[in-house]
């Protein structure tokens, strides 16, 4: 008689790891970098260098503090990642010292000051581009028109260097602003809306991101292309991304119904801003999400919900940062009472018993 | 009670600081450090509440029953504190706009109520005094700090408006160390206040750890067979 003797619970290894995670995020990036790279030129690409070693330089820096093992986790993929979120989410022609002050916010601050990877509360990338908004508007404003390589009018290589480490741009007449900052200070000069969006809101372009912005925001069908393979390898869940699309669609199209003049309809809400980026790419962070499907699907709402609230009524023309950031910090409330049902018990704690036991 | 004025001394001013280790006060403390010059305006003017309490509260520890002392000694500060806010407004009228509600609120001040509780209600008048003053500086020292690091990576200056509470002699103070700087609102605002503070802390914990650390080195005999465990 063989008398089974079990050696573990019955689980297979997915083959998942921070690593592999890591690097299929970045692989769903590389379309929109390698857009946002073509469109804005050399500066576009020193920022990415730049923020990309400081972000290295800050993990190591941060590990080192802690006493842990540096050579294990400072190249497993997160604070590239990080880093390459910042840099995404900045004007693409930023100075240098924008980029390595993000990362050094975003890894430090942000995420080793609360014990490293899996212990953050909020998203360190996240945290990273708000301070930096709050802290110089005028640079984290200053976008500028796409100049695409070859067009002729882009900056060369020793100009783009200039502009990126100098900080002085040799020429000042193509700062524009994005679609929303337009929307919002127009309004307030009591412009009608349906004229603002008839000289600036043109859908197709909107979508394919030939449009002033941050360096990886601005293209629409490269962000869902990204969310797509993330979805498709499992990375991410649908519930984050569906729940802020569907939200953000009753909210703006209900207002828009209710008064066309002042609310814009749901097609400049989704395609503007960072929104659809932050609904696969920040929202979606494994740590700083909730753990449930019915906790993700409130989170999601509640993210599309305030950057509704703040785009509409608030200071700032964009909210999808303060927002993800003021859900981040419900998670745990939610994650309390929110819990998935555990292996073999029912919901209230029970466990399942079956009749042939 | 120890009156040992050295004791004294150094607990008022590092190993029981006001903030680095009662945590008190760091609602005022966050709010007015913005620059070095408010820190050191509401820190003096603590530290004269402070005194003058623990002075009132000590003279009048044996009269006190000790069933109603909490609302004498909010009574006595409360005395005290509208003093010094009328002074400020006459004297130091530019200073006293920019610190505004908090010297009023200097009176909810939890530590000045905690010394009264629980060192110049049990002290004689000279040690009370001086346990007094020693938490003012250290609450001071740490306002000061804790304002000129914002205030330098904050804004590039140091000490600005120093005149404004020193008097005119002072200017030399007014320093501007990082010239033609545009700034890092982020200090400025709360949240730079609590980031700071936090770091502070640490600095202040890595020190003690230090010296212990030093201390316990020390300790152990010559020739003494030591072994570093890393965990």
């Amino acid at each position: 008689m063989i008398e089974p003797r079990p050696v573990g619970g019955p689980h297979a290894h997915s083959g998942a790891s921070i690593g592999r995670t890591m690097g299929l995020v970045m692989l769903a990036l590389v379309p929109i970098t390698l857009f946002g790279l073509y469109q804005f030129g050399w500066p576009a690409v020193f920022l990415l260098l730049v923020t990309l070693a400081a972000s290295v330089a800050a993990e190591a820096l941060s590990l080192k503090m802690a006493g842990k093992p540096i050579k294990l986790f400072v190249f497993d993929g997160s604070a590239i990642l990080t880093g390459w979120l910042i840099v995404l989410s900045l004007p693409p022609w930023a100075p240098w010292w924008i980029g390595v002050l993000g990362a050094f916010i975003a890894i430090m601050l942000a995420k080793h000051a609360f014990g490293g990877l899996g212990q953050n509360v909020f998203n360190p990338a996240m945290i990273a581009r708000t301070v930096l908004l709050i802290s110089f508007p005028v640079e984290m404003t200053r976008f500028l028109a796409p100049k695409p390589f070859f067009s002729g009018d882009t900056p060369g290589f020793y100009e783009g260097l200039s502009i990126s480490f100098s900080g002085h741009p040799a020429f000042d007449s193509i700062s524009s602003a994005s679609l929303l900052g337009t929307v919002k200070t127009q309004l307030g000069q009591g412009v009608a809306l349906s004229d603002i969006l008839s000289s600036d809101f043109n859908l197709w372009d909107m979508a394919f991101g030939i449009v002033p912005g941050s360096l990886g925001e601005t293209s629409v069908v490269l962000v869902l292309l990204g969310g797509l393979f993330l979805l498709i390898t499992r990375v991410i869940t649908w519930h984050v991304p569906v729940a802020m699309i569907a939200t953000m669609v009753v909210l703006a199209g209900l207002s828009n119904l209710i008064d066309p003049g002042v609310y814009p309809g749901p097609q400049v809400h989704l395609v503007s801003g960072t929104f659809l980026f932050a609904a696969f790419f920040f929202a979606t962070d494994y740590v700083t999400a909730p753990s449930t499907g019915l906790g993700k699907l409130l989170f999601g709402a509640g993210i599309a919900a305030l950057t509704f609230i703040i785009r509409i009524w608030g200071a700032y023309p964009e909210g999808v940062g303060f927002s993800i950031l003021l859900m981040n910090a419900a998670v745990p409330l939610m994650d309390t009472y929110i819990k998935p049902r555990i292996y073999g018990r029912t919901r209230s704690g029970e466990p399942i018993r079956h009749e042939d036991m | 009670m120890s009156t040992s004025y050295r004791q004294l001394a150094i607990d008022g001013i590092w190993n029981n600081n006001v903030v680095f280790a009662q945590m008190l006060a760091l609602c005022p403390l966050l709010a007015v450090t913005g620059t070095a010059t408010n820190g050191l305006g509401l820190g003096m003017a603590t530290t004269i509440v402070l005194v003058a309490s623990a002075l009132l509260v000590s003279v009048m520890r044996n009269i006190i029953e000790a069933e109603i002392r909490i609302p004498a000694f909010v009574l006595i500060i409360a005395i005290l504190v509208t003093i010094v806010d009328l002074l400020m407004n006459a004297w130091l009228h530019d200073l006293y706009k920019v610190l505004g509600l908090f010297i009023p609120l200097i009176v909810t001040n939890c530590a000045i109520l905690g010394r009264a509780e629980s060192y110049a209600s049990k002290a004689r008048i000279l040690p009370a005094m001086f346990d007094g003053l020693m938490m003012g500086l250290g609450f001071t020292l740490v306002l000061v700090t804790l304002g000129g690091v914002r205030e330098i990576f904050g804004s590039g200056t140091l000490f600005a408006n120093a005149s404004l509470l020193l008097g005119s002699s002072f200017d030399f103070l007014e320093m501007t160390i990082i010239p033609g700087y545009k700034g890092f609102l982020l200090l400025i605002l709360p949240p730079g206040g609590f980031i700071i503070l936090s770091l502070l802390l640490a600095a202040k914990r890595l020190i003690d750890a230090r010296k212990q650390s030093g201390a316990e080195l020390a300790d152990v005999p010559p020739g003494a067979d030591v072994k570093q465990v890393s965990i």
